[in-house]
């Protein structure tokens, strides 16, 4: 438990070298929202094998790093299915009006000092803190 | 070529990264969230560690071109819109609501159970209807 920060330090820096080799090679923003988004509502047809590679990379190197070392890490997932399809249809359609999430507005937003990612990750850590505020500690139901 | 071989690259050290740092757990996420509660930090650790090499990249983009040809993204817009703020208030519900954002949700589908998975077609079904939603939020400020 003392080493979370460590392993939080050490794949953030992972997740940074992601943003730096998808700027610097292929001059795009890493946002995980835009690039599987894109593909779903057409608008990302032109460069859509890139971002087909991309999630691809994104969803099987986990799965290949579980299969050889034989664990896959703890999710603490929630059993409660409406609460999943809520909160998907939610993050779905947010990022989406917004342009951006956690990555395209958070880590390459911020890190050149976008206004408009500044801003987004403040409102939306903000509206994550008053969910758990009301929902976890106030009505005690997720 | 290059640019799917870069992309495959950057997709895979972006899952791995997810996966390690912790951020595919959703305890970890609400628990950064949870400011009332039992506070976790290790997200700060990963988004300040993430936020390192991505300064590095945006000032390696002076004067350069991107490696495998185009060019690097225009300056950003500086205008707080309503679909900014909007979009982030439904999303930061949508994550407090179940720990999960677009990037671990893909990082874990193949460890996540029934549940990342529902979570990731309900996500999809939602970024599908989204354009829509946008539309009329433009519509709505233009007629404002």
């Amino acid at each position: 438990m003392e080493a979370d920060w460590i392993w939080g330090l050490g794949g953030g820096l992972l997740i940074g070298l992601a943003g730096a080799v998808f700027l610097l090679g292929n001059g795009r923003i890493m946002g995980a929202s835009g690039i599987l988004g894109g593909l779903l509502d057409g608008s990302g047809r032109s460069n859509a094998a890139e971002r087909i590679t991309f999630i691809g990379g994104v969803v099987l190197v986990p799965l290949l790093i579980a299969f050889s070392t034989g664990h896959a890490p703890e999710t603490h997932v929630t059993n409660n299915a409406a609460v999943q399809i809520g909160a998907g249809l939610l993050v779905g359609i947010g990022t989406r009006i917004a342009n951006g999430c956690t990555s395209g507005h958070g880590v390459c937003g911020i890190s050149r000092l976008s206004l408009r990612g500044i801003a987004a990750t403040g409102v939306f850590m903000l509206a994550g803190i008053l969910t758990l505020a009301v929902l976890r500690q106030l009505m005690g139901v997720i | 070529m290059l640019r799917i071989l870069l992309a495959l690259c950057a997709g895979g050290l972006f899952g791995t990264g997810l996966m390690l740092s912790g951020m595919t757990d959703t305890a970890k996420v609400q628990g950064w969230l949870d400011i009332f509660g039992n506070w976790d930090p290790t997200l700060a650790f990963v988004m300040g560690g993430a936020l390192i090499p991505m300064t590095v990249a945006w000032r390696l983009t002076a004067g350069r071109r991107p490696t495998a040809g185009g060019s690097f993204p225009a300056a950003p817009h500086k205008e707080l819109d309503r679909r900014l703020i909007l979009g982030s208030v439904l999303f930061g519900a949508g994550w407090g609501l179940a720990g999960l954002c677009p990037g671990p949700a893909m990082a874990s589908l193949s460890y996540n159970g029934w549940q990342g998975l529902v979570f990731f077609a309900a996500m999809a079904c939602g970024m599908m209807a989204a354009p829509w939603f946008s539309r009329h939020l433009d519509r709505a400020a233009a007629n404002a």
